[in-house]
């Protein structure tokens, strides 16, 4: 092991059930179930759905992570699992099988930070992170800016979502222009044939008061009301609703705001790396802003393929090589989910 | 043939290990909050009571409820992921059985009597099942105390939460793992480690109006 350990990675805290296997930097297996298509009626993850397709799809997703790894479970060097934050009940399947495979096969056990996984993951990709660097972590769940400084142990807070998450904001979007969940590809495609400048929809926390006090914050629910009424009052009048322009407006608002904040992160705090990672890094029109932005502003700008943007193992697997890999002391086995574990705590 | 058994469908967190003629070490503790927490070091601490490795288990046997749901998986993926790990047979019992089984044990007139185990299924409701000659013969089921009828003895803790319902109550509250163990070395009936959930999920649609002004 020494510089390359072998761990396994376990994430549960929404609707996919991700086993990974990551050798050092390697990525070996990302073994994936998701109940996404079980939630998909109720426009939006129900949480006790969740928890039972976690349970059903474990053991069996476990196996094929090993099979395509091409590894037995005994050769690992350790388990890492998500401990937080995401659904508690979620979170408790996925913590439970992790120290059954450590405690069964007397491996050392890594309870991790979720958002702090959406970081490391980067590194099966593109390599070591530079530090310091500027993360933004937008997704149905989260939407946050964080500055990296140790992978390992330091990473801090800078902004988040003061009310809904970016993803969910395209849910919620998604819901009210009839388009089905989950919203963010379905705005996505939408949004190709649309004018973004069609309607100017507000910028959540931009205006100079908002930046005083909430300079790296975020808020989309104004944004949804708007778009709500906005369409409201078309059909009000009688008009059509030109679907992709009122998608492409949408998602102008909502690609401007994080590409403005996360530049405006890195020219303050002197930082010339933005890493963007959860579902929404995804989206095609945050990728090109923010890739123009960043080159016009000399940043180098990291995102994950989408595959590994989305929740999965081996995010989780490629912190546990980073905990094992800084000696960082493993995790006793009365772990327990915690689903408001904060950022700054990396490793349980 | 060593088997390890345990149980989290009930506010126990209930661990056993045993060779099939006696239980070489147990350790239960309640705390209907932090099963998560308890059910691994549990495990740790019964076997290095007995001086075992998790190798040297032959079979696992986990109570797979009714009870609620999140302390309820905590049991189930632990046992299934063990057993995978370790290459051995998972086996599922009905944790009311395991409980009626203790039941009879510390009163063997029991065994001649009607009985009902009732367990908390909290929404002022109970998981039920009712027992003759120790065998089960309804159940299991969840059900408000007031609408079960029964009159006779009833064993768990449903009897403690309404007693003006079920006034008959007789011990044990919770479950007990060496119940579990013992029921699976009985060779009485095995279930596939799966929850009984009893009930389907909470799912209502989302409470978003599609129009917010409306
Ligand atoms: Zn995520």
């Amino acid at each position: 092991m020494a510089d390359h350990p072998l761990v396994l990675g376990i994430e549960t805290s929404c609707d996919e059930t991700g086993v990974g296997i990551v050798r050092g930097s390697t990525l070996l297996a990302d073994a994936l179930a998701s109940s996404v298509d079980e939630h998909a009626r109720f426009g939006g993850v129900v949480p006790e759905v969740a928890s039972r397709a976690h349970l059903e799809a474990m053991v069996p997703t476990i196996e094929r992570a090993a099979a395509t790894a091409g590894v037995r479970l005994a050769d690992l060097d350790a388990v890492a699992v998500t401990a937080g934050p995401g659904l508690a009940g979620a979170l408790l399947v996925g913590v439970a099988a992790a120290k059954a495979i450590a405690y069964g096969l007397g491996k050392p056990l890594y309870g991790v930070n979720h958002l702090a996984a959406h970081v490391a993951v980067d590194r099966l990709e593109h390599g070591d992170l530079p530090v310091p660097s500027i993360a933004m972590l937008v997704s149905g769940g989260h939407s946050s800016l964080l500055l990296v400084e140790d992978l390992a142990t330091g990473v801090q807070p800078l902004g988040a979502t003061l009310d809904d998450a970016a993803g969910e904001a395209f849910d919620k979007v998604a819901r009210l222009l009839g388009l089905p969940f989950p919203g963010g590809p379905e705005i996505d495609r939408t949004a190709r044939t649309g004018d973004p400048a069609y309607v100017t929809f507000p910028r959540g926390l931009t205006g100079h008061r908002d930046l005083a006090e909430h300079r790296f914050d975020f808020s989309f629910a104004g944004l949804k009301t708007a778009v709500a009424r906005w369409v409201e009052a078309r059909e009000r009048d009688g008009e059509p609703v030109p679907l992709a322009d009122v998608a492409a407006s949408f998602q102008e608002a909502v690609v401007d705001v994080l590409t403005r904040k996360a530049l405006a992160a890195c020219q303050e705090l002197a930082v010339d790396t933005l890493l963007i990672g959860g579902g929404v890094a995804a989206n095609s029109r945050l990728r090109a802003l923010a890739a123009e932005r960043c080159s016009r502003a000399g940043v180098h700008l990291r995102i994950p393929r989408p595959g590994l943007c989305t929740d999965n193992g081996a995010m989780v697997a490629a912190l546990g090589v980073a905990l094992v890999q800084a000696g960082v002391a493993p995790t006793a086995l009365d772990l327990g989910a915690d689903s408001g574990l904060p950022v700054t705590t990396v490793a349980v | 043939m060593l088997v390890l058994a345990f149980d989290t469908a009930t506010p126990a967190v209930t661990v056993a290990v045993s060779d099939g003629a006696q239980v070489l070490a147990e350790w239960s503790a309640v705390d209907p909050r932090r099963h998560g927490e308890l059910l691994a070091p549990g495990i740790e601490r019964v076997l290095s009571e007995a001086a075992l490795r998790p190798a040297d288990l032959d079979s696992i046997a986990v109570g797979v409820g009714p009870g609620p749901y999140t302390s309820l998986r905590v049991g189930v993926v632990t046992a299934r992921t063990l057993g995978a790990v370790l290459g051995i047979p998972v086996h599922g019992v009905c944790t009311l059985d395991a409980i009626a089984l203790d039941a009879v044990g510390l009163d063997p007139g029991l065994a001649g009597t009607p009985f009902v185990v009732a367990t908390d299924a909290r929404r002022r409701e109970v998981y039920w099942a009712r027992y003759v000659d120790g065998a089960r013969v309804e159940g299991p089921g969840v059900v408000k105390p007031a609408d079960l009828h029964w009159v006779g003895p009833v064993v768990g803790y449903g009897a403690t939460l309404y007693p003006e319902h079920l006034p008959r109550g007789r011990a044990p509250e919770h479950a007990r793992a060496a119940a579990v163990a013992a029921h699976v070395e009985a060779g009485l009936p095995t279930l596939e480690p799966v929850p009984l959930y009893l009930r389907k999920p909470d799912a209502t649609m989302p409470t978003v109006p599609r129009r917010v002004l409306a």
